[in-house]
């Protein structure tokens, strides 16, 4: 996979996205789609708000405390024969994972769909050591098999379409292992399939498995990954050594808290009562050898952010996406994350610093409309922390911006300053320009500048009353 | 993996931790509201899962007599050799060759069959849910997994309405699947479209004892 | 009754006719108008930008201004928005009466006919802050219901955004042109004569791609519509 590193900021890289009718098409059928499936699954739920503030409640439980639940998560997974590992940052994390499959003795390994494991970049570090990861999620296969990055959390291929995935599958199934049939039709059917073809040798004779989890219980050790197809179900079950790669904000503290997220996860994310497949283990399974590897990766320095913390919530469902206006028109390789649209312009900034002009223009990539926060199952505040990274990125730099905001207020603080300036827009009224100058053009390019009045209203006030 | 450092990563992780939450009480606990429901009263359970498990394409029967129903089902099927866990008496299978997982199958093994017949742990009315605990009836997880074709007896007690009730019920040492309808993917467009991976056809009997 | 109006720096400087509009509406329902002249604005553009030591200033006078009064009407939902959400993240208390105007009208007066005639087909952008942060509901639609001689169309996706966001229409040109454009097609689709909204701002932006591409739609804020009689004629 291709990595994000030195993407141009989001205006840059989303002004292109907005020219490329195809992308546009594809984003727009997928999210409206999804949007209303949502819709409905979620409405058919009498106590959808008391299981949204119960999410919400419970993440908070654990991530406010959340040295003592990885500790009893630790503990209930080794209890259980399964082999637990902390990893600082990504470069740890890939070097644990690669020494666990070189001591097998595998050049190969099957992955499910993982997060974590795409934010660490790990198939390069893996290839790195000669070893081969094959994804086994369709989406990621498409992805794979496209040397392309992904777009969306749940599905990573969103942006591309059945006659492109067909394309795709022609022309690149042959390098991975068995070819597409050459009569491949666009049909969503015919393209499963296509896959389920192509990967079953795989899955039949894998080695080692690597996954994430969508949840992980400190009480109990168990870990959980929802998922359709039933590659995750392959990549967990059938080989002998399985690797799972876990953020730390992953954790919820007891058993019982999986009967909140087992209703919010898959209606909010793939617009299902339930998703086709769950499963559940704890510790080493049915002879497997088993290793948890925990991830911090920037996390704790999100955590330490009292208003960004709530980003950690994030159960990943991607409803956030899939209500976005700009994602849908931007689209998500322009937010330059494995993590695009609402939440990713709340936790790249946060995971990564403010560094560069991608992460200091992300939590501008927003109109602050909220449709984000209305859906989300744990009732992050999206536009709250967007605000608050905002007024983090104005304190460096932006020279001409904060002068001109200076200026602003300066006027605005001022009932006889703002009176003068409306005064002067009247009397010059008719040489309002019709392209205004420097970074106004944007305005103008597109609309139609307003004219101002003969006089304010504050004048008109003063005189009749 | 930790080398000659100083510190663990473990330690390291932990004490990052605990030094970004310098601002949260160490004695707090965050209560959680669970105002949403436990139960719920509707239709009558059985009725609420054939509806659910139909509407994600599963195929489903009603039936009195289970060996009778599991033999006609095989035989509609032309289901010939099949994976068979030790609780599932050789009498269900009728004319079909029950296959047993001892010594256990390999995997290649697996797929030359033409089904797998198991009982379930839990059935989840309200999200046509059918959950596998790997006991006698079911076998371990690999069994439901490869044949392309799974055909599942619920007994009528075995079914919850909701997931809190059904999460009650289940034991988390034990390894767990939670099966909604046959393999299916969004991944195309974000449609749902059915078989892809797991089994293909998924069939359930419900038993319902007659007065 | 007694209400002052704030009618935000937006509408004050480009838009008085919404503010005349608002005077006589809400006259015309019985209350004694005020437009406390040391009002400006509230450090909406400024607080959401990140700029909030220059937003706390203009926050700080809204209370000097407004604090002493039962009931303030904000014709802006966005505006209103800003005072009650937002002002306690600048450790600012908002004053307790803050209304956006159709809250006013329907909470607190208790009117949904309020004696309108406006006969042309209309159809209403509902402004995200009204939906998702103030709520407003069905309010602006049950006050356009029932003006004599208005016929409402709907407007498809009306809840999503119009792309304006205020400096997003600046630092996101692109993306913000491409929601209005979807905005544009929506109303266009739905052949009425006039785009309405609770909030200047995103018929600003709406109405200037409508005026820029001679679609023959013209934008006009609630209270105009809510204040025009039989007698304007």
């Amino acid at each position: 996979m291709n990595s994000f590193v030195g993407m141009p900021s989001f205006p840059e890289a989303s002004s292109v996205a907005v020219g490329d009718a195809q992308l546009r098409h594809n984003l727009r059928k997928a999210t409206h789609t999804i949007r209303a499936k949502r819709a409905a699954v979620v409405g058919e739920q009498p106590d959808w708000a008391a299981l949204r503030e119960a999410g919400a409640a419970i993440k908070d439980r654990t991530l406010r405390h959340l040295d003592v639940y990885l500790e009893r998560l630790e503990a209930a997974v080794v209890a259980a024969g399964g082999t637990v590992h902390w990893a600082a940052d990504a470069a740890e994390a890939n070097r644990i994972v690669t020494d666990l499959v070189k001591a097998t003795g595998e050049t190969e390994v099957v992955k499910v769909k993982s997060m974590a494991t795409q934010e660490i970049d790990l198939n390069a570090a893996l290839a790195d050591a000669g070893i081969r990861a094959y994804e086994t999620d369709l989406a990621e296969l498409i992805v794979q098999l496209g040397d392309d990055w992904p777009s969306h959390i749940l599905v990573p291929a969103i942006h591309r379409n059945r006659a492109e995935i067909r394309e795709i599958f022609l022309e690149h199934m042959a390098d991975w292992g068995r070819p597409a049939p050459p009569d491949l039709k666009d049909d969503p059917r015919a393209l499963a399939e296509a896959a389920r073809l192509h990967l079953r040798e795989r899955f039949l004779s894998a080695r080692v498995g690597i996954s994430g989890a969508n949840f992980a219980v400190a009480e109990t050790g168990t870990l959980v990954v929802l998922e359709s197809e039933g590659n995750g179900r392959m990549c967990l079950t059938l080989p002998e050594t399985l690797i799972s790669v876990v953020g730390i904000e992953k954790l919820v503290p007891t058993w019982q808290d999986l009967e909140v997220f087992m209703q919010l996860l898959p209606r909010s994310s793939t617009g299902e009562r339930m998703n086709p497949y769950t499963s559940m283990w704890t510790g080493a399974t049915e002879g497997q050898t088993f290793h948890l590897v925990l991830l911090d990766n920037g996390r704790t320095s999100v955590l330490a952010d009292e208003v960004g913390r709530q980003a950690l919530r994030c159960i990943r469902c991607s409803a956030c996406l899939n209500v976005c206006p700009v994602y849908e028109r931007a689209g998500g390789h322009a937010y330059g994350s494995v993590y695009p649209g609402p939440i990713g312009a709340i936790l790249t900034p946060q995971l990564r610093g403010m560094a560069g002009p991608l992460e200091e223009s992300l939590p501008y990539a927003s109109t602050l409309c909220g449709a984000c926060y209305e859906v989300c199952p744990v009732a992050i505040n999206i536009p709250e922390v967007l605000l608050d990274l905002r007024a983090k990125a104005v304190t460096h730099g932006h020279v001409g911006q904060r002068l001109a905001m200076g200026a602003a207020r300066r006027v605005l603080d001022s009932p006889r300053w703002l009176a003068v300036a409306q005064r002067s827009a009247g009397r010059f009224r008719r040489w309002t320009p019709k392209r205004l100058p420097g970074p106004l053009s944007a305005w103008s390019d597109t609309r139609d500048v307003p004219v101002p009045p003969k006089e304010s209203f504050r004048q008109w006030w003063a005189a009749s009353r | 993996m930790v080398g000659g450092e100083p510190m663990s990563s473990k330690d390291q992780i932990l004490a990052r931790v605990r030094s970004a939450l310098a601002d949260v009480p160490r004695d707090e606990d965050v209560p959680v509201p669970r105002d949403y429901d436990h139960s719920r009263s509707g239709p009558d359970v059985v009725e609420l899962l054939v509806d659910r498990l139909v509407d994600y394409k599963a195929e489903v029967r009603e039936v009195d007599d289970v060996a009778a129903a599991v033999a006609e089902a095989l035989t509609r099927r032309r289901a010939r050799r099949l994976a068979v866990p030790s609780g599932i008496p050789d009498s269900w299978l009728a004319e079909a060759e029950a296959v047993r997982d001892d010594p256990p199958l390999t995997p290649a093994e697996l797929n030359a069959l033409d089904g797998v017949v198991t009982g379930c742990a839990v059935a989840i009315a309200e999200t046509g849910t059918i959950v596998l605990d790997a006991g006698p009836d079911q076998g371990r997880r690999a069994l439901t997994l490869v044949p392309d074709y799974h055909l599942c007896v619920v007994r009528r007690d075995q079914i919850v309405r909701t997931v809190p009730e059904a999460l009650e019920r289940l034991d988390p040492s034990r390894p767990l699947t939670w099966i909604s309808g046959p393999s299916a993917t969004s991944d195309i467009e974000l449609d749902r479209v059915e078989g892809v991976h797991g089994p293909r056809t998924l069939e359930v009997l419900i038993v319902v004892s007659r007065p | 009754m007694r209400v002052a109006l704030f009618l935000t720096c937006v509408n004050d400087t480009l838009f008085p006719g919404t503010g005349k509009a608002v005077v006589r509406l809400l006259e015309r329902l019985g209350c004694d108008v005020d437009f406390p002249p040391d009002q400006t604005c509230c450090g909406q553009m400024h607080f959401n930008t990140g700029y909030r030591d220059d937003a706390r200033p203009l926050a700080r006078r809204f209370g000097a201004v407004f604090d002493d009064y039962e009931a303030v009407v904000v014709p802006s939902g966005s505006c209103a928005a800003m005072i009650r959400e937002w002002y306690p993240s600048l450790g600012i208390t908002p004053p307790a009466g803050v209304y956006e105007l159709t809250e006013f009208i329907v909470d607190v007066l208790g009117v949904t006919d309020v004696g309108a005639y406006f006969p042309h087909t209309v159809t209403y952008h509902p402004t995200c802050h009204s939906l998702r942060s103030l709520k407003v509901g069905s309010r602006p639609l049950d006050l356009l219901s029932s003006v004599r001689g208005l016929t409402l169309v709907p407007l498809g996706g009306a809840e999503e955004c119009c792309g304006f966001g205020g400096t997003f229409s600046l630092k996101n040109p692109a993306v913000s042109a491409a929601m209005c454009s979807d905005k544009v097609r929506g109303v266009l689709d739905t052949q009425a004569e006039v785009l309405c909204a609770a909030d200047n701002s995103c018929l600003m932006h709406i109405g200037g791609a409508l005026s820029r591409q001679r679609t023959g739609v013209r934008v006009m804020h609630l209270a105009e519509i809510l204040a025009a009689t039989e007698a304007d004629r």
